[in-house]
């Protein structure tokens, strides 16, 4: 297959995954900016407001606990979203049998993967801007570091829009693909420092948590809007980039393999 | 036309990780041109076969070559120039048949434009077009089978493998699947068909390979293959039954009911001595007609006689 012909493959599917995402947006954006609001509200409004001042910004102001779990709510609705996304979607192409379109084209196995993480990191962007959107009702979002804003973002998105696919390739029944976000995703999110800034954890959890990737996607998003971060950009994109890296790598393994796919 | 043969697939092994031995073997040629049939009982392996070749199983061992590319090492060229209508539904039942066809041509990497005329010209040759624009899910059987036809012909392919595109569908929608396939083969495509109906078999294609406990225990042109019948069972419908059967030399008569007789007879046995036979017992035949179609009963024999060998 040519060049051209590999891109026609994959701006195909990756229409076809945004074409679902607008088809069932009451399952897909409605969802997020509900749960978000309410985020908002309670843990913003309510209780942030008897938090107060949580940090301080790179220019001395202070920072209010409903500015501090903003960009912290952005990323976990990103990261949520595009896992959900990919592992929904690709499962269930496996479950209709619909993979199979795709499996006896001549397109190369990483068009697949690329086409699947590309609408996820779809679906984490119109999320995204949807609950940046409604956070603009609460408080004020600043752009610090617009550049390492859209990275993060973008790499976060990513990373797990690749675990997503993962956990799509190995899983048999609906089941399989929410055991993951149940019992590892959302406890990793709530203690990726969302809603709390680490620093202030006791050891040995404040050492514990550095053993969180979540903790570095929420941190340098924060860094990028806010200018504040818990641990080191730097250093976060030499986790995240080993994430993409490594993942991929899996993924493409296993779609040459046709491990989950092919018997 | 080309002399390189549409398919080649040489001492083809496929044994899956729970140790049964689907494929044990396999050699056989597809022509270019031809309409071939792939006949079996159900998990003689026909599935396996096509899913290798078509590259949704992968082999233990042996060598699949399309028009000369073999799929191991060039699966992306091979791939191109199959088309597949499997035997299971495998669309999403939640899309139109216009976006699902549109989006196996874009798979193949064929321009949004084209792959829009081409959906329209095969949904209509089907008869599908009314339903272009309807949720899947709503059609009926024998439309959601010919969307399977017209979704595989998306990327034109000169190989199209068929793993009984018929089952279930009435005979009125066969008959215009037949019209519509025969057409495709006129025109160059080579075709690949496995079917449970003999008697499409029989009357489509031109070639065959008859595949048992993974292995091929015949592999002929039809005209041969037919040949090699030397059996025939009529069913005789009577008028007045008689008392009792005559014996005739080389014919088995067997009474189904008062109304019904068989008779088994070899192809070149007369059938005058026999009717000259019951006249003289007074019994009159008021209609005949063959027990089964002939490929029906070949393939009865040879996959009884391999139960037995196999035995």
């Amino acid at each position: 297959m040519n060049a051209t012909g590999t891109m026609i493959a994959l701006g195909t599917i990756v229409r076809r995954e945004v074409v679902r995402i607008l088809r069932i947006w009451s399952q897909t954006l409605l969802p997020p900016a509900i749960t978000m609001t309410l985020y908002f509200i309670i843990f913003g409004q309510l209780i942030g407001s008897r938090v107060g001042q949580i940090a301080t910004a790179s220019d001395g102001s202070p920072i209010s606990y409903i500015e501090y779990i903003a960009p912290g709510l952005v990323m976990m609705s990103v990261i949520q979203n595009s896992y959900g996304n990919i592992s929904s979607s690709f499962f269930g192409a496996k479950f209709q049998r619909f993979v199979e379109e795709m499996l006896v084209s001549p397109m190369p196995g990483w068009t697949i993967l690329a086409g699947y993480v590309a609408g996820a990191v779809m679906r984490g962007l119109m999320v995204g801007v949807i609950v940046l959107g409604l956070s603009l009702f609460f408080t004020k979002i600043h752009l610090y570091h617009p550049f390492v804003t859209l990275s993060t973002f973008l790499l976060a998105a990513v990373i797990f829009a690749l675990l997503g696919f993962i956990n799509a390739i190995y899983a048999r029944k609906f089941d399989d693909i929410a055991i993951i976000p149940t019992f590892v995703l959302t406890p990793l999110t709530y203690l990726g420092g969302v809603f709390y800034n680490v620093a202030q954890l006791p050891s040995p959890w404040r050492e514990l948590s550095h053993a969180n990737p979540i903790l570095y996607m929420v941190n340098t998003f924060r860094y990028g809007l806010l200018g504040v971060s818990d641990i080191d950009p730097a250093w976060a994109y030499v986790v995240m980039l080993g994430f993409v890296l490594g993942l991929g790598a899996i993924c493409l393994n296993l779609l040459h393999r046709g491990v989950g796919l092919r018997t | 036309m080309s002399t390189v043969p549409a398919l080649e697939v040489q001492d083809l092994k496929k044994t899956y990780p729970n140790g049964v031995q689907a494929l044990k073997g396999i050699s056989l040629t597809v022509q270019t041109g031809d309409f071939y049939a792939l006949l079996g009982p159900n998990g003689a392996g026909k599935s396996t076969l096509i899913g290798i070749v078509s590259s949704l199983v992968n082999s233990t061992s042996g060598d699949v070559r399309v028009f000369g590319i073999p799929i191991r090492t060039q699966r992306s060229a091979a791939m191109q120039m199959i088309g597949l209508v499997p035997q299971e539904l495998n669309f999403n039942l939640f899309e139109k048949p216009f976006d699902i066809c549109v989006n196996q041509a874009g798979f193949y990497g064929v321009e949004r434009k084209v792959a829009g005329e081409r959906a329209e010209k095969y949904l209509k040759q089907l008869a599908l077009w009314d339903k272009a624009f309807a949720i899947s899910r709503t059609l009926s059987g024998g439309m959601k089978r010919r969307l399977m036809i017209a979704r595989a012909m998306m990327n034109e392919p000169r190989l199209l493998i068929l793993d009984e595109p018929t089952a279930g569908v009435d005979i009125e929608i066969r008959r215009s699947m037949w019209k519509f396939i025969q057409a495709i083969n006129a025109a160059g495509t080579t075709v690949i068909l496995t079917t449970h109906y003999l008697e499409e078999a029989e009357q489509l294609c031109r070639n065959i390979a008859i595949i048992d406990h993974g292995q091929i225990i015949e592999n002929t042109s039809m005209k041969r293959l037919l040949g090699k019948l030397d059996v025939e069972t009529f069913v005789l419908d009577l008028g007045d039954a008689g008392a009792e059967l005559p014996a005739v030399d080389g014919v088995k008569l067997t009474r189904i009911d008062d109304h019904t007789l068989e008779a088994e007879m070899s192809r070149a046995h007369d059938l005058n001595s026999l009717f000259a036979a019951l006249t003289a017992r007074g019994i009159t035949v008021t209609s005949m007609r063959n027990k089964a179609n002939r490929l029906e009963e070949l393939f009865v024999r040879l996959i009884d006689a391999n139960e037995k060998a196999a035995a």
